[in-house]
């Protein structure tokens, strides 16, 4: 349509795209609708066992170590850390973000490295804390930890636990995987050819989705 | 902003730009809110035992916060066409039903098990003796009280 529709835009008339994106983040932003639905499930199938249980165990109890501190018992430190790191990389993700709004290069490889940092950080912090876990005798199948009343806890909490964080991980891992990939291809001047940083949007909407997952897996394991 | 665009035609309007202002202030609600979180769980609930209840739904309210911040300022949604923020927001909403039909299933299974089965619920409820020492204190129970 050629004429301009200021005032009342018809979206849906044909002639323009009624969603004004572009086809990749569209579908990006279908493929997180759809991946928050597997998250879903599986923190809402968490969510049942443990309402059908008369007992679990005390994530005070449970998640009170930190590295290099010995048998200190400081409740939820560690993942608060972990935490930090995920947010903190998200923000410099959006950072690169902007720079690539405004086809700033040196920008978008600068954000883009610290982001990269970041979620090495998150997987490593990930890997002491699962190792700990398990030279404490917690695994899948396995479960050294007693309900918040004393009694014995089934192996539920672990099952769930390492299955979940488990499959964040590997989003994590992927997202990391893909920034790097970003990382040279802006480096070589892809989107500086393409005349513009989208590529850099849809992979920042993948990270930020998983930073948003984690908020959640947060609240589920380490809070309730 | 304008040029980014240039080929394609329907980004004609262009989208408006990240504010780094914007972005440290999310950041910034983002901690403020965990730490709040984080105090809560640590020091405050622990002595609390028969509020939890009251915790977690206060923690369920504090994780939307974060979710509606993170995707609507990181993820930008909040400036999309509201067509685009419509197809994805709405079908969300599903999560009410899920969410609500599930606890009250596991729930109901407790309850219907528990009178079915007081052997099980018996049980369940015997101390563990703490005989099986490890050497880590993570089985210790210094926050019980």
């Amino acid at each position: 349509m050629a004429t301009a529709l200021p005032v009342q835009q018809k979206w849906w008339s044909g002639g323009r795209s009624p969603f004004n994106v572009e086809y990749g983040k569209l579908m990006m932003w279908y493929f997180l609708m759809s991946d928050a639905f597997t998250f879903g499930a599986f923190l809402i199938s968490y969510g049942t066992i443990r309402f059908s249980s008369n007992g679990w165990p005390d994530p005070n109890v449970v998640f009170s170590s930190f590295p290099l501190m010995g048998h200190a018992h400081l409740p939820l430190v560690f993942v608060s850390l972990m935490t930090f790191i995920l947010i903190m990389s998200s923000v410099t993700m959006v950072l690169a973000v902007a720079s690539g709004h405004n086809n700033d290069r040196a920008g978008v490889m600068k954000w883009m490295i610290w982001t990269i940092i970041g979620g090495l950080a998150f997987l490593s912090c990930q890997a002491w804390e699962w190792t700990h876990l398990y030279t404490e005798g917690a695994w899948w199948g396995s479960n050294p930890f007693v309900n918040f009343d004393g009694s014995k806890a089934s192996t539920n909490f672990t099952n769930f636990f390492f299955t979940i964080t488990g499959f964040h991980g590997f989003h994590v891992f992927s997202g990391v995987i893909i920034n790097i990939i970003m990382l040279i291809m802006t480096y070589k001047g892809v989107f500086d050819k393409r005349g513009h940083y989208n590529m850099i949007e849809k992979a920042g909407l993948y990270w930020h989705f998983v930073d948003l997952v984690w908020v959640f897996v947060f609240t589920c394991f380490y809070l309730f | 902003m304008e040029n980014v665009h240039m080929e394609a035609s329907h980004h004609a309007h262009g989208e408006p730009s990240f504010s780094t202002k914007t972005i440290w202030r999310t950041f910034w609600i983002l901690l403020i809110i965990t730490c709040i979180e984080l105090t809560i769980g640590m020091f405050i609930a622990p002595h609390f035992h028969s509020l939890k209840l009251m915790f977690n739904i206060l923690y369920i309210f504090l994780t939307l916060i974060k979710a509606f911040y993170i995707v609507a300022e990181f993820m930008h949604l909040r400036h999309e066409l509201k067509n685009l923020l419509m197809t994805i927001v709405v079908p969300l909403f599903l999560f009410v039903w899920f969410v609500a039909a599930f606890l009250w299933d596991g729930n109901s299974y407790k309850n219907l098990r528990n009178d079915y089965d007081p052997y099980k619920k018996e049980q369940s409820h015997i101390k563990v003796e703490k005989q099986e020492s490890h050497e880590e204190p993570a089985v210790k129970h210094g926050e019980k009280e």
